[in-house]
């Protein structure tokens, strides 16, 4: 970086505050930050910290209730917080661009991309029609989308998620503005298609000289895109520094605690077992005094942490720009918190409990159209399960992984009786399944077989306590009848997903998240079921929070002995806690074998584009890039051959669209469906590459 | 689009098709009452009621009634009056002009009036215009139309002497006749229309492609109108829609309290005299508007809304 330039933004002792009814709520404390050209500067945090906020000042809009109480913004010489809407109006767009969590919101619903798009450089440059429009065509291949002529003459809702997002970006870019701000553009994305996102963000901002301000939870993510990162905690920054120095030498006892809450592809779930940071983050008017993380943090020294306001400190022995909030960091032994307290055993695996043999779903879908009215052929089948072979064994945890429309959800549906299958067999307990409605199911069968949905917001029932709705399933399911001991067995329950005896009378708004996803856990596991399957279980959590569900679902999985179906996208987590993986797409599946099996080649070509995907919360991890190009096919009109076909990077010519490849055993129950042969795919290196251990910098 | 528009209309027949049997069931069979009794008075002889019903085709099976009967209303043969003694068609189409005058007074100062209110209440949420916007229009709605046009009668008749009292147009068409029915509509729909306008106005105002629009450093101007308002447009549409029914048949009490001759009156008129010809068709013709405005209503979504035009 050049130090000489004047920085495109810096905020200095920014203090921002919601006003309500309840008085006045500080939402962001004592930020300070600079941006210099060209810079890309990351903050994480985990929701409610006030990373958005931070976001929003700096476009100056808050909204009613909001307010700079103290501090400046000043973009390029210029105080944005003594701006009038006019001058603000100028620079909105123009100089600094917003990028949002959700394309589709934020784009118009009725307007075509084209409107969009041009009026972005009508409203601040005084231009033709024609030339905003070349210019918005010209943005749009900028983006990478395939046929812009076309694009610009539709409505958001005729393009997919990741070109929604490209066209968000090519707007926020359309007047080359010096700062983009990034508020989670990839949360909503699959993985893959977040690859392709970052990968443009980095190169068009490379080559328009922009510099960026990227706001994420994901510190994988933060640490491929960023040159410099700021960690926020209730409100404030508590520790910053470049990628290199914050990575491999965090000072702040909260910096680390998110470190252990992220599973990385290098760890293993009985080796290293996640340690999720105790306690909850405060409300903004229930922050203790001194350090916001005192409660939580293990270095928590009374009489010291917990008076007065602590500033940003520069760490000694560590590079300029590192600094930290914490009086303690100097005293705190940074390798030993790293280095795993516990090691558990390994599980003995049991006897097989489910078996899936030629399992086909598809469901019929009336065409209405014009030209299928006249020709007759108005059923068409979406196919979204196409023979799936597994099997999976006691106190077994088999991963389903895919991106959104694989069919995985499809399959959950259809083990739990939600739907019937087309074709084929789900063998539990040596007992076909896949035809029997949920409502023709025995209670024990019922039992036996539950799910931990993805959403815990919208799974329990508002209006019945916690207590009300445990003691129901356990009712229904015949386990205990008489009421004393159905209430004992909820307070059993309530202990084992460690939460307090007191929620049995509560109502689910009173609970966070994490909390109504225990319940969750709690409900599935009340009746000792063989088989769980999870759905995405941690997906809509906190990292911190979501650490702590997935230990605990392991440890409940681990006394009951219960196979885990755990259906996720995300691969880390997956290689965190999986023995086995499923690799779907398309309703096919393209691989599946053991964990080490899966993250070592030969690898499935997809299986491959996936693994290099995942963004890795380690800086001394290489990974190779495969960026997969175009969008998943439409189920309704899936590629002839290969379901792969239309996006693989690897594809060897005809055979690929025109035939479907057959499983090839790559070894005991290690498969692989592709026309390359397994010794070619053997030669392939691996995407991620880890140092050898004597090479490494980081403590771990 | 071709095929959706052709699809509305024929769901639109479909639905007419359906009530026109439930309403010859109800009037023209045994089902409710013999009509010839309906027709003739309770002391009229079994020997009168015959001659009636052979006279008028009763006797013949219900189906090829129901063939005739349809025919003679798709070809605008509506029938003769039993009360009026004359061709209903002579009878129904000045009132439903008289209606359609009224209707059309109504809607020009409702709709501008409650729609630029609700758009600009629901603009700036909470302010003062919102708010008394919000309760002035609880309180017309609340109140209802027979009070309104006692108040409005009280005030401009009696009080300030500027107004007829009547509005039966006896003298021809004069336009001071139509001020205070329609005053009253105006102020018991204004509310309706205003409130729903302003919810949907303020639901999009908080939406995020709002604020992207806002960010993206347009002019407010051209963030309300080419952004907000024809997203937020598409509730009150569906509403303004709805409320031709109303005044088709709805308003028979200011109709009658006015005296003003219009179609809800006669259709009124008509079921309490037994006219079982007048009232076949004044309900066919309310049926004909009210699936008409809905399938244009339909039609005007797609415009409004391009996710319903192209999927």
């Amino acid at each position: 970086m050049n130090d000489i330039q004047e920085p495109v933004l810096v905020c200095k002792d920014l203090c921002i505050s919601y006003y309500t009814r309840a008085g006045e709520i500080p939402a962001v404390v004592d930020f300070s930050l600079t941006v210099k050209p060209g810079e890309t500067i990351g903050i994480v945090g985990e929701s409610g910290c006030g990373k958005s906020t931070v976001a929003m000042a700096i476009m100056q809009y808050m909204g009613a209730n909001g307010g700079i109480k103290s501090g400046s913004i000043t973009f390029k010489g210029r105080d944005l917080t003594t701006l009038n809407e006019n001058e603000l109006r100028s620079i909105r767009g123009s100089e600094i661009s917003m990028i949002y969590q959700e394309p589709f919101a934020s784009l118009n619903p009725s307007l075509k991309i084209s409107t969009q798009l041009m009026e972005v450089p009508l409203a601040h440059e005084n231009i033709s029609k024609e030339e905003a429009r070349k210019r918005s065509v010209q943005m749009l291949e900028d983006v990478k989308l395939p046929d812009p002529e076309r694009v610009m003459e539709s409505y958001p809702h005729q393009l997919s998620g990741g070109q929604q997002q490209r066209v968000v970006i090519a707007m926020g870019l359309l007047s080359k503005p010096s700062l983009l701000l990034l508020d989670e553009p990839t949360t909503a994305l699959d993985v893959t298609v977040e690859a392709g996102i970052v990968k443009l963000v980095g190169d068009i901002s490379k080559k328009f000289g922009t510099s960026q301000i990227y706001i994420s939870h994901n510190l994988g993510l933060i640490l491929e895109t960023c040159d410099r990162v700021f960690v926020m905690y209730s409100g404030e920054v508590v520790e910053e520094g470049t990628i290199n120095s914050l990575f491999t030498w965090p000072k702040h006892p909260y910096t680390h605690g998110l470190f252990s809450c992220i599973p990385l592809p290098t760890t293993d779930k009985n080796a290293a077992p996640l340690k999720p940071i105790r306690g909850q983050l405060p409300l903004p008017f229930e922050r203790p005094p001194g350090c916001y993380f005192g409660p939580r943090c293990d270095h928590f020294k009374k009489g010291l942490c917990d008076k007065g306001h602590f500033r940003m400190e520069n760490v000694e022995g560590s590079a300029l720009d590192h600094r930290v909030r914490c009086l303690r960091y100097k005293d705190i032994d940074h390798t030993k918190i790293l280095s795993p307290e516990t090691v558990r055993e390994s599980l003995e695996i049991g006897k097989r409990v489910l078996n899936v043999d030629g399992m086909k779903k598809y469901y019929e879908v009336k065409d209405s159209s014009f030209m299928a009215m006249i020709t007759g052929k108005n059923t068409q089948f979406v196919k979204a399960n196409e023979e799936l072979n597994f099997t999976a064994h006691e106190s077994e945890t088999v991963a389903i992984v895919g991106e959104s429309g694989c069919g995985k959800s499809t399959f959950a549906k259809v083990l739990m009786g939600l739907e019937t299958g087309t074709d084929g067999e789900i063998r539990h307990k040596g007992k076909d399944i896949s035809d029997i409605e949920v409502r023709d199911r025995s209670t024990k069968q019922i039992r036996s077989l539950q799910m931990v949905f993805q959403n815990p917001f919208d799974t329990l029932n508002p209006s019945h306590s916690i207590g009300g709705q445990i003691s129901r399933v356990i009712r229904q399911f015949g386990i205990e009848t008489d009421k004393k001991k159905i209430f004992n067995r909820v307070m059993k329950l309530l202990d084992t997903v460690k939460l307090p005896r007191d929620f049995y009378f509560r109502k689910p708004r009173q609970l966070s998240g994490g909390q109504k996803q225990r319940i969750g856990i709690a409900r599935a596991f009340a009746g000792n079921p063989s088989i769980v399957i999870a759905d995405e279980p941690v997906s809509a959590l906190d990292v911190s929070v979501a650490a702590a569900v997935t230990e605990l679902l392991m440890d409940i999985q681990r006394k009951h002995k219960t196979t885990l179906l755990f259906i996720s996208h995300d691969l880390s987590v997956v290689r965190y806690l999986a023995d086995r993986i499923v690799v779907m797409y398309l309703g096919h599946i393209l691989e599946r074998g053991t964990t080490e099996e899966i993250f070592a080649p030969p690898y499935h070509p997809y299986t491959e584009a996936l693994l290099s995907a995942v963004p890795i919360a380690d800086p001394e991890i290489t990974k190779r890039r495969i960026v997969l190009e175009g969008d998943l096919p439409s189920a309704m009109d899936p590629p002839k051959g290969c379901p792969f076909c239309t996006r693989c990077h690897r594809k060897i010519g005809d055979i690929c669209d025109n035939e479907l490849p057959r499983e090839t055993l790559v070894k005991d129950r290690h498969v692989i469906k592709c026309h390359i042969p397994i010794q070619e795919l053997s030669k392939i290196e691996p995407v991620i590459r880890m140092p050898e251990e004597s090479e490494r910098i980081h403590v771990q | 689009m071709v095929l959706l528009l052709l699809k509305r209309i024929g769901f639109m027949f479909f639905t007419m098709i359906v009530v026109s049997i439930i309403l010859f069931m109800l009037l023209e069979t045994g089902l409710t009452g013999d009509p010839a009794t309906r027709v003739l008075g309770n002391f009229a002889s079994d020997a009168q009621k015959e001659s009636w019903r052979n006279q008028h085709g009763y006797n013949q099976p219900v189906v090829v009634r129901y063939a005739k009967w349809l025919g003679n209303f798709a070809t605008g043969n509506l029938g003769t009056s039993i009360r009026y003694k004359g061709p209903v068609k002579d009878v129904l189409l000045p009132r439903l002009w008289n209606t359609a005058i009224l209707g059309f007074w109504t809607f020009a100062i409702m709709i501008p009036l409650s729609l630029i209110l609700g758009v600009l209440s629901g603009m700036k949420e909470g302010s003062l215009l919102d708010r008394s916007i919000s309760i002035f229009g609880i309180l017309t709605t609340s109140v209802p139309e027979f009070a309104s046009a006692v108040f409005f009668s009280a005030l401009f008749v009696f009080g300030l002497k500027w107004l007829p009292g009547t509005s039966s147009m006896s003298g021809g068409f004069e336009f001071k006749q139509l001020i205070l029915p329609a005053m009253v509509l105006v102020v018991y729909d204004f509310g309706y229309v205003a409130r729903m306008t302003r919810a949907s106005m303020a639901e999009v105002m908080q939406s995020q492609y709002v604020r992207s629009a806002i960010l993206k450093g347009l002019p407010y101007r051209q963030v309300i109108i080419r952004h907000a308002l024809r997203n937020a447009l598409i509730a009150p549409f569906t509403v303004i829609m709805l409320q031709i029914n109303w005044l088709l048949s709805g308003v028979i009490v200011v109709e009658f309290f006015f005296a003003y001759k219009g179609f809800g009156a006669l259709l009124l008129e008509a079921s309490l005299n037994n006219d079982i010809v007048l009232l076949e068709a004044c309900a066919m013709v309310a049926v004909v508007v009210a699936v008409g405005s809905q399938t244009i209503a339909d039609i005007g979504y797609t415009f409004l809304n391009p996710r319903i035009r192209f999927t």
